[in-house]
């Protein structure tokens, strides 16, 4: 139900009024509704459920977690306290 | 944390008939755990002691003249019938010939048996036939026999073809499930999910876009090669060709036939990013979606390498890799560890997951 | 798949597990109510992989489980009525209702398709026209901005054969529902992140403040999930109680403006029947008297129905998170998928069916790596 995947807009069209994209998710296109996002545009990154856009997805934010994330720990490890190594597999 | 009370993983497949519904369901056509009851409990009581001997296998194998011979069948009904990387007249020619393949045999002769809806455009049928021929000839099978019925319009999608196929083993080859033992190494031999994801972009009511085509192709050859290159043909235990219900529902029913465990790794088992893509969007798990031209080898450990390597040096095999390993654990159930480190149980589908699928 | 699989990194999962470990002094339970979460938890391994003493109780998250057994069967219903196009997410296929579930019907003769958009079951009354075209409309927050705009687009087409059959259920009254209940153990909440991103965080606040618990808005990949149990715990061991966002990519704290002004234009609140938990007032969404013409409720007459439960299935002590599914007497045996006695079981992100497929074994394997 809450099925949301992040893909980016390719193309914007309308449709019985609508305002409607091609999304792009990892190679994979589907027809999407951006009635609920008017400020995403092509090439912008969005969060798609059921058929609808419904939030412009902020790459900066995503990014700045993912910076924080890799900081987790990383004092600790400059100090040279023992730490169990990562697993270092990549996921499917 | 543990979990409370004790739960037996052998105990939850229900050995009572059929419950809970009179009609076939499409569930029943799945390849899933559904399918299973119904020749479990229907088709088999009624057809004799032959069939309730057999173990459930793409082929029968019968012994004629001193020499084996194996047997299969297999009724195609996907929907559209033309679909990316091919069309329903592919299917079941390749179809069968892996069947055959996948008890080491050698194909021989097709029958090809067409249940035909009135209306069908003939251009169409015309394609069917065509792609038929060029498969037959690519696998080098021989179509010997056939019969063609019409229904009327309404009564049948356009068309169903059946085809039936008869092989000859040769000695020293043993591939039944029974023979995944402990130790066995488990090889998948290119990328899965394809031919589901593929059929699904064109049905109806799901459209999207894809450059996907379905991976339908003959594997006899890439099994002539495994079979010559290990050290003894005997070192091939089980093939198995994940068609309805994906390598999920190949390797869980191996795994409940011998009664062995199967621990495979996620990171390793090959999935295109596309078919991530699309069973992301779609809610499905690339094991459980259909492939038809893949299989998956259990193999002796000592010969693991020698086949890996024989298979990378085929077209069919290029993508060949190592997911996992036979247990003596926790028999029957077949696990996964994840990418995160933790484990989980690896399921066949219910029902349908995906319909019409092949 | 970009901003997906960045979010699975197995040595950042083990960086957020060290901080979890680091930061815990104490044991804590926490609770998520959104079937996507539940799904990823179990399906990662997640709660396998916490500190000893953490403990993830698995709320009422599932929409297709809490949907009641009357309505169940009032779907069963109109799908059964020969001049029916019945549309619905694929989830709901196998839901029981007292008799037999939609696949059933589907196998009797019913139309029944399933869509992946609501705008599909528009586009099929479009299509149509000599038939009545109903949508299945199930979900909490997240999914009812679509249904809305389906009901929205078939009146500006003019469509007079598509309704739809509506049983929208809403988070922040289910929260307050289960902090309300006097067994209730959780310390702290794992809000849904996409409900936020339609609704936002704001009307966490209130629940925050009322009950004094903290409340973190969290997404759905494993870094995600971990990140939100970090921020939890971290309140807890500070004593804060407040509503933090760490879905920042995906949730303002105002949500989707646009989505809201619709569902205040399609939507009116009412109480809601919640399966195996009861009434929550004010907990659901039914179409306004606006959508009067699209309600497929008003529009079919069917007997109002009181269906008993099966007494065997505890679906409401699971979907309240006071059980484990593995610590229900019928798990595994009597309620499996292939024969479910209640919804958990049936739903791709029913705790029950999570706990299913995948942590048959006994003793549960250990986490390696």
């Amino acid at each position: 139900m809450c099925l949301g995947i992040p893909g980016r807009v390719t193309a914007v069209r309308e449709e019985h009024g609508t305002r409607m994209a091609t999304v792009d998710f990892g190679g994979v296109t589907k027809s999407v509704c951006l009635a609920y996002v008017p400020e995403v545009g092509v090439g912008d990154y969005t969060i798609v459920h059921a058929g609808f856009a419904i939030t412009h997805l902020d790459e900066d934010s995503a990014l700045e977690t993912l910076a924080l994330f890799e900081q987790l720990g990383m004092l600790e490890e400059e100090l040279g306290a023992p730490q169990p190594a990562p697993t270092g597999e990549a996921v499917s | 944390m543990a979990d409370g009370t004790v739960v037996d993983p052998a105990a939850w497949t229900c050995p009572a008939p059929l419950r809970g519904g009179e009609r076939v369901v499409l569930g029943h056509g799945g390849g899933g755990a559904l399918s299973g009851e119904l020749v479990e409990h229907l088709f088999l009581p009624a057809f004799g002691e032959a069939a309730r001997a057999a173990t459930p296998t793409d082929a029968a194998v019968l012994s004629v003249g001193g020499e084996r011979l194996a047997f299969s069948t297999d009724t195609y009904v996907v929907r559209p019938l033309f679909f990316p990387g091919g069309n329903i007249g592919d299917l079941a020619i390749n179809g069968t010939v892996n069947d055959l393949a996948m008890a080491g045999a050698q194909p021989l002769a097709l029958s090809t048996g067409f249940v035909l809806e009135e209306g069908l455009d003939l251009d169409a049928l015309g394609r069917i036939a065509t792609a038929m021929g060029a498969a037959a000839s690519v696998a080098g099978v021989q179509l010997v026999t056939g019969d063609t019925k019409v229904v009327e319009s309404g009564h049948g999608d356009g068309a169903y073809i059946n085809t039936a196929g008869v092989g000859r083993i040769p000695a020293g080859v043993d591939l039944r499930p029974e023979r995944a033992a402990p130790g066995d190494v488990v090889i998948v031999s290119g990328p899965l999910g394809m031919h589901g994801v593929a059929v699904l972009s064109v049905r109806e009511g799901l459209e999207f876009g894809t450059e996907l085509h379905s991976d339908t192709a003959p594997l006899n050859g890439l099994v002539a090669t495994m079979l010559a290159r290990a050290p003894d043909p005997a070192d091939l235990h089980v093939l198995r060709d994940p068609t309805r219900g994906g390598l999920a529902a190949s390797v869980c029913e191996i795994a409940g036939t011998a009664q062995v465990g199967v621990e495979l790794e996620e990171h390793a088992i090959p999935v295109p990013e596309e078919v991530r893509a699309a069973c992301g969007f779609l809610g499905l798990d690339a094991i459980q979606v259909a492939n038809e031209g893949r299989l998956v080898a259990f193999v002796a450990p000592e010969a693991a390498d020698a086949v890996l390597a024989a298979m990378r040096g085929t077209e069919a095999g290029a993508g060949a890799a190592v997911i996992g390993r036979v247990s003596a654990e926790h028999p029957g159930v077949v696990t996964a560890r994840t990418g995160l480190g933790a484990t989980r149980v690896v399921e066949r589908p219910l029902g349908e997951q995906l319909p019409r699928i092949c | 798949m970009k901003y997906l699989d960045e979010f699975r990194d197995p040595a950042l999962a083990e960086r957020l597990l060290r901080e979890i470990r680091d930061t815990a002094t104490q044991p804590w339970a926490l609770m998520e109510v959104c079937g996507g979460q539940t799904h990823s938890i179990i399906r990662n391994g997640i709660d396998q992989l916490l500190p000893e003493g953490i403990e993830l109780i698995h709320g009422p998250g599932c929409p297709v489980c809490v949907t009641p057994l009357e309505m169940i069967d009032r779907a069963l219903a109109i799908a059964a009525r020969p001049e029916v196009i019945f549309c619905s997410f694929g989830d709901m296929l196998r839901v029981p209702g007292s008799r037999r579930d939609l696949f059933a019907v589907k196998a009797e003769g019913g139309d029944v398709r399933v869509v992946y958009s609501p705008l599909d079951a528009v586009e099929i009354a479009a299509g149509h026209p000599d038939r009545e075209v109903v949508f299945f409309g199930v979900g909490f927050e997240t999914t009812a901005p679509a249904n809305a705009m389906a009901v929205h687009q078939a009146r500006a087409r003019g469509l007079t054969n598509f309704s739809m059959l509506v049983s929208h259920v809403l988070v922040p009254p289910a929260i307050e529902a289960i902090m309300s209940a006097p067994e209730c153990r959780v310390n702290g909440f794992l809000a849904a992140g996409h409900v936020c991103t339609v609704m936002g965080s704001w009307q966490y606040e209130p629940l925050a403040r009322r009950y004094g618990v903290p409340i973190v808005i969290t997404g759905f990949e494993p870094l995600d999930v971990l990140d939100g149990i970090r921020h939890c715990i971290m309140q807890l061991e500070a004593g804060r109680a407040e509503v933090e966002n760490a879905y920042a990519r995906a949730v303002k704290s105002e949500g989707n403006l646009p989505a809201r002004t619709m569902l205040e234009e399609v939507f009116t609140t009412s109480d809601r029947q919640w399966r195996g938990i009861g009434v929550i007032p004010e907990s659901g969404w039914n179409l306004s008297e606006d959508f009067a013409a699209f309600d497929a409720s008003r529009r079919f007459e069917l007997e109002d129905l009181t269906v008993p439960e099966s007494s065997r299935c505890r679906a409401g002590e699971v979907l309240q998170g006071l059980i484990k599914p593995s610590e229900c007497p019928a798990f595994g045996t009597e309620c499996t998928p292939r024969a479910p006695l209640g919804a958990p079981m049936v739903s791709g992100e029913g705790a029950c069916a999570a706990y299913f497929h995948y942590r048959r074994l006994d003793p549960p394997v250990v986490a390696h790596g």
